[in-house]
């Protein structure tokens, strides 16, 4: 498809190239600088204490020996804590789910293992630290309820949705009745593990107080309007009293969406002791505010002996904390993936004592989509069909959940160029049926979805009089490239080489932008950033027309064409003029233009918008010892157009490194007797590390979309979802072993049955 | 220039003298204080990173002369009279031996697109030249083995083994 970023005749010279990310260099020398790493005069450092108990109330907190520590500035506990807002919607910052978003020492109650209690603020970090170890709790302890098992019984429907998250649809057809009638039959439950983000940047917040009374605060952050707002409201401070800085994010995942305790604590400390301060989470407190929580689900499949689905059912029962009801999609993605004519989801919550949970790379699809496409390929084994044909049998045009055809939908072409890459056409049918030596070799396929989104969004260009174009917006680049992309897309509207242009991001100075998240920001940054240079481009031609003996006097905008840092007349380069001359000549000091995006309302009324995936997965087992390798992946993404080949597939990797974590790996283990996850450490939290990691292979398949100017459709969350199911269904295959509870550990693959 | 570490909570201080990318320093350290927080804390090296405090996750590798060692589990004092590489210094590491840019496996980060968020990066760099100062790892599995102590939660773990492989090969632009 062509995309013209130029006003006329543009042609791309950026927009689609393998270009390397333009902050790597900062990356690979140090200089690139995270929240926790900002120097401030006379920085004093907080350390928190965490709660050992779940539930129950704080008896007595005695600080007497910590604070007696030379070189302890204060102990902050609930008992001696500032006053901050009274009012609870003051701490609902712009990602929270409906209820009452938790605050540090508000109180002696304790809601969850793990919860802050104390801030200890020291001269340094060891001291703090030490100090930390001496502060005395006694606990009033009550029986903590954190089994999702356990208390699926109790769950309910969130009475409050949580803004952006569907609820599932109105039932069509009559799915129990089909079911129950249907020739073939799969029904069977799906459970994963609860997990943890784990960026490896541990959460930290730098608070500066300035000379003037004001602060700059270094939060790490998705977003930093989401910390300016919760700060200005939590504090009852004026917009203009607060600046918030995250150049560079260590990693989010979803983890930086909503300001956390640290960033409080930190705000806390400095406003009361008017002093700098730094609060650096430990590693094992990345377990003490935001998880992927464990839903219960179970899938029931009806089809006619081809395959032909006639009832689908699909129901979730997911844990929440006991003060926020968090949401999100799990179920719907059944009734998206496929044409069914009786299909039933439900979704319902119930309360546990942990943490709110929170967003985690595709949250919900990651979930529903590994029990669907788990069911799915239940449903071949039943059928004797092929999985890809499965599905192909059951393909749909359409979005049935809100009767709306897909904006685009390449699927088919995805399951074609990843079959034929993996070379599934050589797979043998019947589980146990490949070998390579001592070795069982399994391979599965699953599909994959997300949600195509864009936020309103804005952005700034400035060009300068030395021809350099700075561009920008509030939006944080979590590691996805989007400093990169947005330097591609302002050079090619502009017709600049890329290093005349600076992207700047992270900063509450810049124009407006929402937390990067939901795989939105470079459908919304990047129009807002496009259509801010399209702005400047139009000043600047009107500028040079004006010029005496302008070549372009009689020229319209229409046949203009910006390259090379020139204007110039489509169809005869000779006559132009270059855009430092143009502002040199004009006496114009710099052109400025500041553009919102937002999205196409006549497209979201026509057409549902989602990226898809056809993931093909190899799994090698040793037979007698059950050790599982997952040797290779191939995943074929069909997400609209790809602005950077190179960071794109870095995203799609990345997916299905933590999709494989998610199959294999990763498991937070509560013990429900003193509600606390165990293994809060990267030493038994296991993630992939490179020995686990084998051949990946990502294909991205031609698709045109029109959602947004730029045709993207967005990569951060596409490439995880349904890989766990991949190679679940290529474990089965393997073994013969139908393993519905991730993730996938020898012990399972060993045991009987 | 003596450095005093400043830890009021400590018993005190010992004096030693560390080299550090290249540059001679004398540090008045608390015996309580990780070589990892002297570096981001006291001396403003923050391109060394901490990911755990526990030794598990090696954002926080370093070179000791020439060897990788995690960074946050070693007391600075132990280190006296080292000469410890971080990030920072990988640059005039490759100076030294005749280039005047990168060093060769910063290029190929960059070039195989290693990294995501950077976060682990500094870890992952310096443990890949240690990994080769080594010796040890030819192929890709035993360079993946090598570097399994370098976690990566971006997931850019193929990309990373390319970079090294591509510098191993002397591939390295």
């Amino acid at each position: 498809m062509t995309v013209q970023f130029s006003p006329a005749a543009g042609r791309d010279r950026f927009v689609g190239q393998a270009i390397s990310r333009v902050d790597g260099p900062a990356k690979v020398t140090g200089l690139a600088k995270y929240a926790g790493e900002f120097a401030a005069p006379d920085l004093a450092y907080g350390v928190v204490v965490s709660s050992a108990i779940a539930k129950g109330r704080i008896k007595r907190i005695d600080a007497a020996a910590a604070e007696a520590v030379p070189g302890i500035v204060k102990v902050i506990t609930h008992e001696n804590r500032p006053a901050t807002s009274q009012k609870p919607e003051d701490y609902q910052d712009a990602v929270a789910p409906p209820g009452a978003p938790f605050q540090a020492l508000a109180s002696d109650r304790i809601v969850y293992s793990g919860q802050p209690i104390a801030l200890v603020v020291g001269e340094d970090f060891e001291t703090a630290r030490y100090a930390a170890s001496l502060v005395r709790v006694e606990y009033e302890t009550a029986a903590p309820l954190t089994d999702v098992t356990a208390q699926s019984g109790a769950s309910y429907d969130p009475p409050m949705k949580r803004a952006g998250i569907k609820p599932p649809p109105e039932p069509w057809g009559d799915a129990a009745h089909a079911f129950d009638t249907s020739e073939i039959r799969v029904n069977a439950q799906y459970r994963m593990a609860d997990e943890h983000h784990n960026p490896m940047e541990p959460h930290a917040s730098t608070v500066v107080v300035e000379k003037d009374g004001t602060y700059t605060v270094y939060d790490k952050i998705q977003g930093v309007s989401n910390t300016h707002d919760y700060i200005a409201g939590a504090f009852g401070l004026k917009p203009e009293q607060v600046r918030v800085l995250n150049p560079y994010l260590g990693g989010g995942f979803g983890s930086g969406l909503r300001p956390q305790y640290q960033l409080f604590l930190a705000m806390l400390a400095a406003k009361d002791l008017g002093r700098s301060v730094r609060v650096t989470l430990t590693r094992d407190q990345m377990w003490s505010f935001t998880y992927r929580s464990e839903a219960i689900q179970t899938v029931a499949l009806g089809a006619d002996p081809s395959g032909k689905l006639t009832a689908l059912k699909h129901d979730a029962v997911q844990g929440t904390s006991t003060y926020e009801d968090y949401q999100e999609v799990i179920v719907n993605w059944s009734g998206v993936l496929y044409d069914c004519d009786n299909v039933a989801l439900t979704y319902s919550l119930t309360k546990l004592d942990t943490p709110t949970p929170g967003d985690m790379r595709a949250p919900g699809a990651v979930t529903g989509v590994f029990a669907i496409e788990t069911a799915m390929d239940e449903l071949a084994h039943a059928t004797g069909q092929d999985p890809v044909q499965l599905r192909l049998k059951n393909y749909t045009e359409g979005d049935q959940t809100e009767d709306k055809p897909f904006g685009s939908k390449e699927l088919k072409e995805a399951f074609r160029q990843g079959a034929e890459r993996f070379g599934w056409d050589k797979r043998q049918p019947e589980p146990r049926s490949m070998r390579d030596g001592r070795e069982l070799v399994g391979w599965g396929m699953a599909t994959g979805i997300w949600e195509s989104m864009m936020m309103q969004s804005s952005a700034r260009a400035v060009l300068g009089a030395d021809g350099r174009l700075e561009v920008g917006n509030q939006t944080g680049d979590i590691g996805t490239g989007t400093y990169t992309i947005l330097t591609q897309i302002a050079a090619d509207t502009l017709g600049l080489p890329l290093d005349h242009v600076t992207t700047k991001l992270g900063d509450t100075k810049l124009a407006q932008a929402p937390v990067a998240g939901g795989s939105w920001t470079a459908a919304s940054s990047g129009t807002a950033v496009m259509k801010a240079c399209r702005d400047i481009a139009e000043q600047a031609f009107k500028l040079a027309r004006g010029m005496d003996n302008s070549p372009l006097a009689n020229v319209d905008f229409e046949r203009a064409v910006f390259t090379g840092g020139r204007i110039e007349v489509a169809g005869d380069p000779s006559k132009g003029v270059a855009l430092t001359d143009i502002l040199k000549a004009t006496g114009t000091e710099r052109l400025e233009a500041t553009a919102e995006a937002a999205p196409d309302k006549d497209f979201e009324e026509a057409y549902n918008a989602y990226t898809h995936s056809a993931i093909f997965a190899e799994v090698k087992i040793d037979e007698e010892l059950g050790v599982l390798r997952c040797t290779r992946v191939v995943s074929a993404i069909a997400a609209g157009r790809i602005l950077n080949p190179k960071t794109a597939r870095s995203q799609i990797l990345g997916g299905i490194v933590m999709g494989i974590g998610s199959a294999l790996h990763e498991e937070s283990m509560l013990d429900h007797r003193i509600g606390r996850f165990m293994n809060h450490n990267l030493g038994e939290y296991h993630v992939p590390v490179h020995a686990d990691i084998h051949d990946i292979d990502v294909i991205f398949v031609d698709e045109e979309d029109k959602a947004n100017p730029l045709g993207v459709k967005g990569l951060g969350e596409i490439g995880i979802v349904g890989v766990a199911a991949a190679i679940s269904n290529a474990v089965f295959h393997a073994t013969g072993k139908r393993i519905r509870h991730l993730p996938i550990t020898i012990d399972k693959i060993v045991a009987e049955g | 220039m003596l450095i005093d570490s400043g830890s009021p909570g400590a018993v005190g201080t010992i004096g030693i003298t560390l080299t550090i990318n290249g540059e001679r320093r004398e540090i008045a350290v608390a015996p309580w204080t990780t070589l990892l927080d002297l570096l981001r804390e006291r001396l403003d090296l923050t391109g060394t990173k901490k990911g755990c405090d526990h030794g598990q996750c090696g954002a926080c590798t370093v070179l000791v002369n020439g060897t990788r060692i995690n960074s946050c589990l070693a007391l600075a004092v132990m280190q006296d009279g080292a000469e410890i590489t971080t990030v920072e210094g990988l640059a005039s590491l490759a100076a030294r031996e005749g280039k005047n840019s990168l060093h060769p496996i910063q290029e190929a980060f960059v070039e195989h697109d290693a990294f995501q968020c950077g976060y682990c990066t500094p870890g992952q760099l310096c443990s890949s030249v240690g990994l080769m100062n080594e010796g040890h790892a030819k192929t890709r599995d035993e360079i993946r083995e090598a570097m399994s102590g370098n976690l990566c939660r971006c997931g850019a773990y193929t990309n990373i083994v390319d970079a090294i492989e591509d510098v191993m090969q002397g591939a390295g632009r």
